[in-house]
């Protein structure tokens, strides 16, 4: 019984970590081909090291302008979808009012729908209203697919807070006001960067919604997708394996910064 | 979607009592708090659904240039269906079989997570969310690299004669079906993890000491308990597997092009809008029948005797 169990617990174990180096393999590959000089351009091969493609990220324009573009609409899409949701977030747990089930469908359904719906019933209402699609377009759709996300860790975090710290506040004589700002504001803040990290991760990374409705405006998604039909230019390589970098160095500083302050 | 989610998976169950009741002048408050994203949701979301419900029954004798005209054309549905049955078909048994493997694999995993890896737990979780700190696009091209016919990979198999001398697997379903394993599987593994971590390792202790057989506890115990974190990673799965045209435009052929990538080529390359916008709708009625289908009968088994 005793052996077999222990065989159990190594045979979970095993998989487990068997499944996590499926996980992690394209990253080391996509980390190993940004140091690649490729045969030819329709090559996915390693076949040469260089230093190169770091040394000249933005040796190809088009992607770097790519890359920036996206930046932009990720965060103009972050800012609104943070607020919108943070807002929704705090009547849903704070309040009481008519139409909560409508308005908790409202927020679920867009994260059931298939992108693809989404992208293509948007791109059928910007056409038929005449609406040229571009940068705002992309930016719209943006914010209509984070919204629910920021709603819902928003909602988290408020729900799991205390509501004996802000009735405290409130009996030494703190203002409403004095109260959100100084007490409810501080406390629901890490839930709000976590929802907005969240929304510029999403919108980003986004290929489907944006592939329908950006007209000629080009993500760095929408490049990398067309550049797999032209030949990959292994800079895109370094700006994965750069993301990756400064992901993991935020997570890193966070639980850093969590393990400090918990001591 | 196509990014981390660290969300507690939407279960459909809104549980949060409703709070106290507050003074008077608070009445308005949560409407006008309501207000910006239910109008934006109401407006981009909600409202392009009934524009691509109307789309759908658009004249298909008319185009883009010419403009279209709402005739309550509902033969663009038989006619959609007729067209690219075999499409929806592979869509949907891709991503079942997809399912399938990333249950086998992703359950493990989650479960040596919660229940195993002890001082270990955060550095794996974070091993678990990882790959979506890349781009997704990135990502499934380095499966290019992987699968290659020149690649280590397809050498090994070549070699212990699991393929043949000719045998390849970029651009078969077999690449398919690991790239949307893969993409979609730390969306099964987090719902489920945040179930199985809350399991009570005591009753796993109490089904042993009533004689309960490993299998026996498993099947008794542990799966009804994670039944929430399994509904929501299955269909946090499902539904973006199903939908996606990506793994099989770049790891497959026009042979394994399922329901997305036809739609893709409606609406962008042969604008045909009437044709899409049927086939996106037939897409969701399809997904949405087996969500509700699923919760259902998930929800009844989700609480344990």
């Amino acid at each position: 019984m005793r052996v077999s169990r222990w065989l159990a617990d190594r045979w979970v174990m095993i998989v487990a970590l068997l499944v996590l180096g499926y996980l992690a393999l394209p990253i080391a590959v996509v980390a190993a081909l940004s140091f690649n000089r490729p045969s030819s351009r329709l090559s996915y091969d390693f076949h040469e090291f260089t230093l190169d493609n770091w040394r000249h990220p933005c040796a190809t324009t088009d992607m770097c302008d790519a890359v920036l573009r996206s930046v932009q609409i990720g965060f103009v899409a972050t800012v609104v979808a943070t607020v919108l949701g943070t807002l929704m977030a705090f009547a849903l747990v704070r309040h009481r009012f008519r139409g909560r089930s409508g308005i908790n469908l409202l927020i679920f359904l867009p994260m059931a729908t298939p992108e693809l719906v989404m992208g293509t019933s948007l791109l059928a209402l910007f056409v038929s209203a005449g609406v040229p699609q571009g940068f705002w377009t992309l930016v719209i759709a943006h914010v209509m697919f984070c919204v629910s996300f920021v709603v819902v860790t928003v909602k988290a975090r408020l729900a799991g807070m205390d509501r004996r710290l802000e009735e405290a506040a409130m009996d030494l004589y703190a203002s409403e006001w004095h109260t959100f700002r100084l007490v409810t504001l501080p406390l629901v803040w890490p839930g709000i960067v976590a929802a907005a990290l969240l929304a510029f991760s999403l919108s980003f990374d986004d290929f489907i919604v944006t592939n329908f409705n950006a007209g000629t405006t080009v993500t760095f998604p929408m490049y990398v997708w067309g550049a797999a039909q032209r030949g990959i230019p292994p800079q895109v390589n370094v700006v994965g394996t750069a993301m990756f970098g400064i992901a993991l160095l935020l997570v890193g500083v966070s639980s850093l910064r969590a393990r400090r302050s918990a001591r | 979607m196509t990014a981390l989610a660290p969300v507690p998976a939407p279960s459909g169950q809104a549980a949060e009592a409703p709070p106290p009741p507050r003074r008077g002048r608070h009445r308005l408050l949560p409407y006008l708090l309501l207000l910006p994203g239910a109008a934006w949701l109401g407006v981009f979301f909600a409202a392009p659904m009934l524009q691509l419900g109307a789309a759908s029954l658009y004249d298909p004798g008319g185009s883009l240039s010419t403009g279209y005209v709402l005739t309550w054309a509902f033969g663009n549905y038989p006619a959609a269906v007729q067209a690219y049955w075999p499409q929806f078909a592979r869509a949907f048994g891709y991503a079942g079989i997809a399912l399938v493997l990333a249950l086998l694999t992703g359950y493990p995993l989650a479960y040596a997570i919660a229940q195993k890896a002890g001082r270990w737990k955060n550095l794996l979780l974070v091993c678990v969310v990882a790959p979506m700190f890349t781009s997704f696009l990135v990502r499934t091209l380095a499966w290019k690299t992987i699968l290659s016919d020149n690649g280590a990979l397809v050498g090994l198999l070549r070699d212990v004669h699991l393929l043949g001398p000719d045998g390849r697997l970029l651009a078969t379903p077999v690449a398919v079906v690991l790239g949307l394993t893969y993409n979609f599987l730390p969306f099964l593994v987090l719902p489920l993890y945040a179930s199985l971590e809350r399991l009570d390792r005591r009753l796993l202790e109490a089904a042993g000491d009533l004689y309960a057989s490993g299998v026996q506890t498993f099947r008794r115990v542990t799966l009804p308990l994670s039944m929430p974190g399994l509904t929501a990673g299955t269909l946090l799965f499902f539904i973006p597997a199903t939908g996606d045209y990506i793994n099989a435009e770049l790891l497959g052929t026009p042979n394994e092009y399922m329901i997305g990538n036809v739609i893709d080529s409606a609406f962008l390359v042969r604008l045909d809008y009437p044709q899409g916008a049927a086939l996106s709708f037939l897409l969701m009625a399809a997904i949405l029948a087996l969500v509700f289908g699923y919760l259902r009968r998930a929800g009844t088994e989700e609480v344990p005797r």
